[in-house]
């Protein structure tokens, strides 16, 4: 992947861009940043204004006074709740931290023959992972919860930890990437008389690491996002996103701390982007779909 | 002597039935293909059989069902097409659901498809360091979860929402507007909401395809006669890139049939006049307050095939840009 930044480096003089251009989509970004970003400036503004300013008339996008008071309100407030509130988090770190990386092994594991092994069965296996693509979840969540209750799964974690797993997404992008690694470093190690599950574990692993991180992140964010899917009942395992969705629906007298808690719960996927970002665009760029 | 040998060679070529040994079946052949492959097949045996039984089977599963009364309780009974009938003939809630998912699908598939694109391309002319900073700002909202409650508090009815505050203030109006109370507003929030958020997976493989487009063929443009950036990106960034576009409108397409968390946490559930039923909350409905399982069936069959039938659709049509 070295290549990919070298050419960029490479490519000092830009051709065929003029000056008016150039301000034109400059004034487009700026106007289509400012409409991304404001929501989110006003809600980081939010979760450090007291009280009376975030009820004011006319309102304002920018704290005036800022304070931590609606953060020692969520602590008061997390208290007090009937289940202690460090269960919830574990709940989520324990659902999300077992699901990334359960998925990544067995996401990765089933990306290895499909990407370098020819088989009888590959292209309708890798087919129907593509079709799976293309619809969302929600078309399977009443089969699906029939089939937990079946096994049993119910208001436990694994209901929403083992589907994780065989998250397609994550196949997709792990195939895709292992493609590129090059076959004569698998026939080498083939010679020298690896297994093919050696090959998988001591070859090939090692050379996707930015998928891995890819996969990580999409799943952190799904399972981070949690609030159980349906499966959890139980209060002491429901999760993060479920308790402080409550918080948060608890109306106007809640409108500070709701922003506090947003605030917290959204810079863990973004902090983790911001350090894993040029990992991903690796990874994205062997996303393409071939003919 | 040359007799015996020419026999013996006839009995090793494939195909031929030999004398003493079993001859080869469909099934043996199948079972030599594993075994020859069997590394491959443990691999990928984990993951297949939770796909298999949690994505595939599903699929099968809700299509059956779809053709039966069954409500959790009792056994499913076969009522063949009466589901179907139901929900096109009878369930005028449907009818509007289907109009909305469509809306959506049809205004921010498209769009926020193209502003994936055309976002990523403008980024990809920024030096690194500004690149990513304009990445982050784009890509954040889809990742931070469900902080779109944030615009609960911008179209708040009363005047200390920001929208009503500021035109009040600007004095546009004098009144604050109940703006996801008014069935007129509820579908052009829920699509601002949904674009906002809508920039995410696909828009990152764009950013990633961009770079990836062989940087000579600019120069190689430039020589031949191409003239301004708008040709430039007609004649050789779109073509090769294609494989990402056709990736990316999976991704969007999918995502713009789906919409339902946030017509739920904005609209209410029920919204008003059900102004903002899509197909999955109609299903949600059906699948998880009336518990008539075969009908919500029914509603998620519809929704596959109009999310994999419009993919394929689109998909064929992406293979002929620039051919």
């Amino acid at each position: 992947m070295s290549a990919l930044n070298l050419s960029f480096r490479m490519r000092k003089k830009k051709v065929n861009r003029s000056l008016g251009g150039n301000i034109l989509m400059f004034l487009f970004l700026a106007v289509t940043g400012a409409f991304m970003a404001l929501p989110l400036v006003y809600a980081i503004n939010a979760a450090f204004k007291p009280l009376d300013e975030i009820f004011l008339f006319p309102p304002t996008l920018f704290v005036r006074n800022p304070t931590l008071d609606n953060f020692v309100d969520l602590t008061a407030l997390l208290g007090n709740s009937w289940v202690p509130f460090s269960r919830y988090i574990f709940n989520t770190v324990f659902i999300t931290g077992m699901g990334v990386v359960g998925h990544v092994l067995f996401a990765s594991a089933a990306a290895y023959p499909l990407a370098k092994m020819n088989f009888p069965g590959k292209n309708i296996l890798f087919t129907t992972v593509v079709l799976a693509l293309m619809f969302a979840p929600q078309v399977t969540a009443i089969p699906n919860y029939m089939i937990m209750s079946w096994i049993g799964l119910i208001d436990t974690y694994w209901a929403v930890i083992i589907p994780a797993f065989a998250f397609p997404l994550g196949l997709y992008l792990m195939k895709q990437f292992m493609e590129q690694i090059p076959d004569a470093l698998i026939e080498a190690a083939k010679i020298d008389g690896a297994s093919e599950y050696r090959i998988f574990w001591q070859v090939v692993m090692p050379n996707v690491k930015p998928a891995w991180l890819t996969l990580m992140i999409l799943l952190f964010q799904i399972l981070w996002g949690t609030e159980g899917n349906g499966f959890i009942y139980s209060e002491e395992l429901k999760t993060l996103h479920f308790a402080t969705n409550q918080i948060i629906q608890g109306g106007i007298a809640r409108a500070g701390v709701g922003a506090a808690v947003a605030l917290i719960l959204m810079s863990v996927p973004i902090t983790l982007f911001v350090f894993s970002q040029s990992r991903i665009i690796e990874t994205m760029a062997t996303s393409g779909m071939k003919d | 002597m040359s007799e015996a040998i020419a026999r013996r060679r006839k009995r090793k070529e494939p195909g031929v039935p030999q004398p003493g040994s079993r001859p080869d079946t469909w099934w043996s052949l199948k079972r030599k293909a594993f075994v020859v492959n069997k590394h491959a097949y443990v691999l990928m045996a984990p993951y297949m059989i939770l796909f298999a039984l949690f994505t595939v089977l599903p699929v099968v599963m809700s299509l059956l069902i779809s053709f039966t009364y069954f409500n959790m309780l009792e056994l499913p009974t076969f009522i063949g097409w009466q589901n179907y009938s139901r929900l096109f003939l009878e369930d005028d809630v449907f009818l509007i659901a289907v109009k909305n998912t469509l809306l959506f699908a049809a205004i921010t598939g498209p769009l926020s498809y193209v502003a994936c694109f055309v976002f990523a391309w403008i980024i990809n002319d920024m030096r690194p360091k500004v690149r990513a900073f304009m990445t982050l700002v784009f890509y954040a909202p889809s990742i931070s979860g469900n902080i779109f409650f944030i615009w609960q508090m911008i179209f708040s009815g009363d005047r200390y929402g920001i929208a009503n505050g500021f035109l009040i203030r600007w004095g546009i109006m004098l009144e604050p507007i109940q703006w996801l109370k008014t069935e007129i507003y509820i579908l052009g929030i829920i699509i601002l909401v949904q674009l906002w958020l809508s920039l995410g997976t696909g828009f990152l493989a764009f950013i990633a395809g961009l770079q990836t487009v062989d940087k000579t063929l600019y120069e190689a443009g430039a020589v031949d006669g191409i003239r301004n950036r708008w040709q430039e990106l007609w004649y050789i960034t779109l073509p090769s890139m294609r494989p990402q576009l056709m990736f990316g409108a999976v991704i969007q397409l999918t995502t713009s049939f789906a919409v339902a968390e946030v017509s739920i946490q904005l609209a209410g559930f029920p919204s008003v006049n059900y102004a903002a039923e899509t197909i999955v909350t109609h299903l949600m409905d059906f699948g998880t307050i009336r518990f008539e399982m075969g009908f919500a069936s029914a509603i998620a069959t519809v929704l596959f095939a109009l999310m994999v039938g419009t993919n394929l659709i689109v998909q064929r049509l992406l293979r002929r840009v620039g051919q």
